[in-house]
């Protein structure tokens, strides 16, 4: 209740008590900072377990040949490293941790508009991720199918794909459930004087991202659902044996699947465009329309998904008008980029840790959104599919933007969940680090890509080794930045100095109450700035 | 902590809970939507099985439950004025009278299904993978769609029967009605769907 004028004392929402006691008071919690918290220990165990799966195969393929796991279990494990990352990690990544702890936030509400849903969406979300670790280790073995489940094999397949095709569909819905949860929130609890056009840009951003949650999850669905059945009953929808057709599951599983990437991506452009202003000190520039291209992104992300099955069997027609849908989705994420670039010309840069993961971010996800043009053109298409190309663009997209988005908001806001600060030198280290890694790992698989090394292969020609390795080597220098960055921020959560209640002078509204947040966030109410970016 | 409300219980925004479930209506639109895609694309490669399949549906028993749903759709819409004018007695006569004609339609479906069941036509039995491409994917659609249907008319029973007790325990009232709004909302959404699976499934021949 934005509008209530009553004046509340503060209580930080860690310190708390209620009516449960304990670990109760977090798993029965309907705050949506302990909702967000939860989330986030969930999503960085989930995260270095799908990297430790990673960081296998990565050793697996040091070598040609077997090096130290058969086929069949690298089948399986890049299938379980797909399946825990995208539709546990970063699907909701972003919009479930931050979106939760700071949306009502910076809105000026004191909580999402269904607190008692959004206590669901998590238990349903911890009992998705459970069906889908569980089904790793039932005695069919893990599935083998790769992340997106392509009939008909996964029809046929003796592994376990019912439970993990419905663990994600359970995952689905919380999806779904969250994002409604969101959309009502902004349209009816932003606080009393905020219009749509007043709020901070990473709430246009998840309310893009929830459209998309919620109009596109439903497909894939019944998708796994007509999956489940015809594995269950024999009935054919996609097998030719029987009169289906594998190119419709294709076709269902992209119409989801491609604005899934939007759901995930978003959220990242969103928090990007809220560090940018704040470490420039400067006016965001261009606000309108970093607004509207969200949407924008969200919109025309909903009719670009053929580009997944260019080799697929699709009329020219087909093939040319996805290719020219996808170069249009380009621009208006080129809009963000040179926005976020005009804001920084001119202002006082300050290279905290934040800013460091922004500007990280900003020349990644220019290298793999440049390259999902090659991508979206047909002639190279054809050429690169299915290749290391296409594992290294979407890994700069998701890793690189979502990934460092999430590392940067996690460096941006710990002060403020936790009331407590890092260390800053560990934090700068542990980004070059990263950075480092990061580009090592997956800047050669562009190059044997190129040259013809085929993904989710077990061995490969001799040819290839010198990238290989390099790839290896740029994944053991990842996992130990990644180390030291969430050692730094444990120990920064935990026992850190003290946190003013705006470290970095922000001007959005999070930055104007006590770290941490008060129970109901605002204890009094505040002034609502026409324009949240407003630095004096 | 003195004098602080729980800010939990203290929210009401009967707008915002009916933007939720209008929301959630369109997922369950696209739910079914991805159906009635994978319906049209076979329905194009196998006009004939699926002419042929769509007779042997009994148009009487889909035609009642046509008329069955509408008319629960009216009681309930009914049932809603009701409540709004502080009627509640009437109120829960027209939830009961809602509830009767779900129970037909059910009713109903068994008769249908179990017919077939009888011939060994059900998915997974031995009668259906003799069959052609075609009338397999008929017959498996039928099963699918209406077998989703039938779920959600047993999930709209149940938020109805809870509206029900909750007007009897007085819970819900002439100026708290929220939740039979939205009860009555997914049960017209319940009732559209079977309007397009009728015609679908029964009558295009």
């Amino acid at each position: 209740m934005s509008n209530d004028k009553e004046k509340t004392e503060y209580v930080s929402y860690l310190e708390h008590q209620g009516k449960y006691k304990g670990i109760f008071s977090w798993i029965f919690t309907m705050d949506h900072k302990r909702i967000g918290l939860l989330y986030l220990y969930a999503i960085v165990a989930l995260f270095f377990v799908g990297a430790i799966m990673g960081l296998l195969m990565r050793i697996e393929l040091i070598a040609p040949g077997e090096t130290i796991m058969k086929p069949q279990t690298y089948n399986g494990i890049f299938t379980v490293h797909g399946i825990i990352m995208i539709f546990m990690v970063v699907i909701p990544g972003l919009s479930v941790v931050f979106g939760n702890f700071f949306l009502p936030i910076l809105i000026g509400a004191k909580d999402v508009a269904f607190p008692k849903l959004n206590r669901f969406s998590w238990w349903i979300y911890i009992a998705g991720c459970i069906l889908a670790v569980a089904s790793q280790f039932m005695k069919d073995g893990p599935p083998d199918t790769g992340w997106s489940f392509y009939a008909p094999y996964s029809t046929s397949t003796g592994t376990n794909v019912i439970m993990a095709t419905f663990a994600a569909f359970v995952l689905g819905f919380s999806s779904i459930l969250t994002g409604l949860n969101f959309i009502v929130t902004i349209h009816q609890l932003r606080a009393p004087g905020m219009k749509f056009f007043n709020m901070p840009l990473f709430s246009w951003a998840i309310y893009a991202t929830a459209w998309t949650q919620l109009l596109a999850t439903p497909i894939v669905g019944i998708t796994l659902l007509m999956l489940i059945a015809e594995r269950l009953f024999g009935i054919g929808f996609f097998n030719p044996d029987l009169g289906g057709d594998p190119v419709l599951f294709e076709h269902l599983f992209w119409i989801y699947s491609h604005p899934a990437v939007y759901i995930m991506i978003l959220p990242a452009l969103g928090i990007i465009t809220e560090i940018i202003p704040t470490f420039c000190q400067k006016k965001i520039y261009g606000y309108k329309a970093i607004a509207l291209s969200s949407l924008a992104i969200a919109g025309v992300g909903f009719l670009v998904w053929g580009h997944h099955m260019f080799t697929s069997g699709m009329s020219n027609q087909a093939r040319w008008f996805f290719s020219l849908l996808t170069f249009l989705v380009a621009v208006p994420s080129a809009i963000k980029v040179f926005n976020w670039l005009a804001t920084m010309y001119k202002g006082s840069i300050d290279m905290k840790p934040p800013f460091l993961y922004a500007l990280a971010f900003i020349f990644l996800f220019t290298i793999g959104g440049t390259t999902g043009l090659l991508l979206g053109s047909i002639a190279t298409n054809v050429q690169v599919h299915d290749t290391s190309f296409v594992v290294a663009h979407f890994h700069y997209i998701i890793f690189g933007g979502m990934g460092f988005a999430f590392f940067g908001a996690i460096h941006y806001w710990l002060p403020k969940m936790y009331g407590r600060m890092y260390n800053m030198r560990i934090a700068t280290i542990a980004w070059g680090i990263i950075f480092v890694g990061f580009n090592l790992l997956y800047f050669p698989q562009f190059i044997i890509g190129m040259q013809g090394m085929p993904r989710r292969y077990f061995d490969y020609l001799p040819q290839f080794q010198t990238g290989q390795v390099i790839s290896t080597i740029g994944g053991f220098i990842l996992i130990i930045g990644t180390v030291i960055m969430v050692y730094n921020l444990i120990k920064g959560a935990r026992s850190g100095e003290p946190a003013p209640a705006n470290p970095w002078h922000g001007s959005t509204l999070e930055w104007q109450i006590p770290s941490p947040p008060s129970l109901e966030n605002f204890d009094e109410a505040l002034a609502i700035k026409s324009n949240p970016y407003d630095y004096e | 902590m003195s004098g602080k409300k729980m800010h939990v219980e203290a929210h009401r925004d009967d707008e915002g809970a009916k933007l939720g479930m209008w929301l959630f209506i369109f997922t369950e639109l696209l739910l079914f939507g991805g159906l009635f895609l994978v319906y049209s694309v076979f329905r194009a490669k196998y006009p004939t099985n699926f002419h042929e399949g769509s007779l042997e549906l009994s148009v009487t028993i889909g035609a009642i439950n046509t008329v069955a749903l509408l008319f629960s759709s009216m009681t309930i819409a009914m049932a809603l004025s009701a409540i709004q004018k502080n009627n509640p007695k009437l109120s829960m006569l027209l939830i009961a009278v809602t509830l009767l004609m779900a129970c037909v339609f059910l009713f109903n479906k068994y008769i249908e299904w179990g017919v077939k069941f009888e011939h060994g036509l059900y998915p997974g039995s031995g009668l259906m993978s003799r069959l052609d491409h075609g009338d397999l994917l008929f017959f498996s659609l039928y099963f699918f769609m209406t077998g989703l249907h039938a779920l959600h008319i047993i999930v709209g029973i149940v938020l109805l029967a809870i509206c029900f007790f909750k007007i009897k325990n007085g819970s819900l009232h002439s100026q708290k009605y929220v939740h039979l709004e939205n009860g009555a909302l997914y049960w017209h959404l319940v009732d559209l769907i079977w309007i397009f699976l009728f015609p679908l499934l029964y009558l295009i021949a």
